[in-house]
């Protein structure tokens, strides 16, 4: 009988055993690798060209080769951007821009987070009248059109003096910043355990108590979303900029749009490639030094941590 | 232990969430030392009240009392309260010993002292092992250990649990049930216990509040609740499996309904017995004898067994009594099977008699 019925000899006891083996070529990984290294391409080629090119000196791009690596690699046109190039009447290149894009930047992202905060804080947790009001209010703030308001603004800054100044521009940030941070951070707060807010209070924990000390270190992730948000949104800002402030005290980013777009003498591509790079290196380094938390934390405001 | 003064008096008490009624009118004293359950399906309001009494929702309208002091409109840490949630509630970042210090903190309690309650409180809850571990470390039980000895360290007057052992295993559950009542015995302590399970409402409560839609529908001792049902909601909320209900008449001395007469001469009726009335008759299973004890009282009838499930301990059987269904509890070995007719006895001295249109007591 055995002979007559043997079963196939997949299913002996000497057949397969332990993982199955898979092919690295095949149609499915071939198809799946191709258009992630074809994406991948077409997003890295612009910024390879951008750094070869400002790594080449004017010569060199004369000749039209764009894709070419550097024959001679010189760092003359960095320099120039951060220290040499003119707008309007000042020389000192993008460091001026650099510094007062920095002095916006801080205090906007750490005046916006800690309102935000307490504002999504206090929706969340201690619900007073018409606070669901407010916050529908504030959330129809998130949808205007930021165009139908540069003129209004304008106008209560020059009655309150900030017109052209660096804290008008703070001022700015922090206001347009509040919908969309006290949107993320009351989010936040409603998906952490209501019995913890209250087993606070009876603890004796007043508003700022259990925010401090109970709130607070239950919500780093959060907080590093929404600084993500705030650094990157805010240092790329151009129209804001251009608007409020002037030449003294022009961002980074408008001030490099005035070394790019200077119509005066011969275009220096390599030295308009180096500004353009200088200027995105502050976000590229908050996305690389960040991105693993940035992902935990949008998790983690999305759903119940 | 003085019984008589009250430790908690809630009067009058009114909360409307919009048009929704959570509480009406309610009235309730909680004696000092007592362990009171409030016992309750969901969305009947028990929590509410706890929560009310806490201090962590504020009221339409009444007063509550603790210690005599009116602390209707006062903090929750004001109140001289310790509560202990469902979830725990330990703040995950803190170390044991700090959660458990955290209110004492707030109190600007003495560093001393507050280092002397805690030690007293990981004694009392054996849980100085894991004084500087974070609660993400230990498990379900410990959690919940700590959870309640940072009512403990607070040094109050009563404590509240909002079902507390709902999130723990059988086994844990019934582990730390009886560690809350040694606890209970040991501090003497006003406690107030939210649950929707009556095991651990009956194992214990020195009183029990069954409430249904923002009103108490029976107050009374685990005997009482269980014994003596003042209404049908309650006669037929306590108890598993739950009490058979027949409705009929009450003609004279007798409950009469189709297929059953039963002679009333030892039940205790309220006030006077009424001579006729339409009346529910409530029989717990375990009233429903069988065997010899059957065959030794008057009200007798005979039963088809239709399902006979095992449970080891005894045997609960359905059977039908004309177009009534009956639950009978009989004993572990029992032989009887679906199909058998049996004769069943009725001690209606231990049965509950209910008004048919009030669904009060008679």
């Amino acid at each position: 009988m055995a002979e007559t019925m043997s079963p196939p000899k997949s299913r002996l006891l000497d057949g397969p055993r332990g993982s199955k083996p898979k092919s690295r070529f095949s149609r499915r990984n071939i198809f799946l690798y191709g258009t992630l290294l074809l994406v991948s391409v077409y997003y890295l080629l612009p910024l390879y060209v951008m750094v070869v090119t400002s790594l080449k000196g004017m010569p060199e791009i004369r000749l039209g080769n764009i894709f070419a690596p550097p024959v001679d690699i010189t760092f003359e046109p960095w320099v120039k951007a951060w220290a040499e190039a003119c707008t309007g009447i000042n020389c000192d290149g993008l460091s001026r821009g650099f510094g007062n894009s920095i002095k916006i930047l801080v205090p906007s992202v750490a005046l916006s987070i800690a309102i935000a905060s307490v504002n999504g804080y206090a929706l969340a947790n201690w619900k007073f009248k018409g606070s669901e009001v407010f916050f529908t209010i504030l959330i129809i703030g998130a949808f205007i059109p930021y165009q139908t308001m540069i003129y209004p603004i304008v106008i209560m800054l020059r009655e309150i003096k900030l017109m052209g100044s660096l804290w008008g521009l703070v001022l700015v940030h922090t206001v347009f910043g509040m919908p969309i941070l006290t949107l993320l951070f009351r989010n936040y707060f409603t998906s952490l355990p209501e019995e913890l807010f209250k087993a606070a209070r009876v603890d004796g924990a007043g508003f700022w108590g259990i925010y401090f000390r109970v709130m607070l270190p239950m919500s780093i992730p959060i907080f590093v979303v929404a600084m993500i948000l705030q650094v990157t949104g805010i240092w790329n800002d151009f129209l804001f900029g251009v608007i409020y402030t002037k030449p003294e005290t022009y961002p980074m980013t408008v001030q490099l749009n005035n070394i790019v777009n200077s119509v005066q003498g011969v275009k220096e591509y390599n030295v308009n490639m180096a500004a353009t790079l200088l200027t995105g290196l502050v976000p590229l380094i908050i996305y690389f030094v960040s991105g693993k938390l940035f992902v935990r934390g949008i998790a983690a405001g999305a759903v119940k941590g | 232990m003085n019984m008589n003064a009250n430790s908690v008096e809630v009067r009058d008490l009114d909360l409307h969430f919009g048009d929704v009624k959570v509480l009406q009118k309610l009235n309730i004293d909680i004696h000092e030392g007592e362990f009171l359950v409030l016992l309750g399906s969901s969305g009947c309001g028990k929590s509410t009240l706890l929560n009310c009494i806490a201090g962590l929702l504020d009221v339409t309208d009444g007063q509550i009392f603790i210690k005599g002091d009116n602390v209707t409109w006062a903090e929750p840490s004001d109140r001289g309260i310790g509560m202990v949630f469902q979830s725990y509630a330990l703040y995950p970042q803190m170390t044991v010993e700090g959660n458990l210090s955290f209110g004492l903190k707030n109190a600007r309690v003495p560093k001393a002292e507050i280092e002397k309650r805690v030690a007293r409180a990981a004694d009392v809850l054996q849980i100085e092992p894991l004084l500087k571990r974070k609660p993400g470390a230990l498990s379900g039980g410990q959690r919940q250990r700590v959870a309640i000895g940072r009512a403990l360290v607070r040094d109050v007057d009563v404590f509240l649990f909002d079902e507390p052992l709902s999130n723990l295993d059988a086994k844990l559950r019934t582990d730390l049930r009886v560690e809350l009542k040694r606890l209970h015995q040991q501090l003497e302590n006003t406690m107030i216990y939210v649950t929707h399970d009556q095991v651990e409402a009956m194992t214990l409560a020195d009183r029990i509040a069954i409430m249904k839609g923002g009103k108490i529908m029976q107050l009374g001792t685990p005997d009482e609740i269980y014994n003596r049902p003042q209404n049908i909601y309650v006669a037929g909320f306590i108890g598993s499996p739950a009490m058979n209900m027949i409705e009929g008449q009450i003609q004279g001395a007798e409950f009469v309904a189709d297929g059953l007469s039963l002679p009333l001469d030892g039940y205790e009726f309220i006030g006077a017995a009424p001579a006729s009335q339409a009346a529910v008759i409530g029989i717990r299973p375990e009233h429903v004898l069988t065997g010899d004890a059957a065959a030794s009282v008057a009200a007798k009838a005979e039963v088809e067994v239709q399902i006979v499930e095992k449970l080891g301990s005894d045997t609960l059987v359905h059977a039908s009594l004309g177009t009534h269904n009956l639950r009978l509890r009989m004993d572990g070995l029992s032989a009887v099977k679906a199909g058998d007719r049996i004769t069943v006895g009725f001690d209606t001295s231990r049965a509950s008699l209910f008004d048919a249109s009030s669904e009060a007591r008679l």
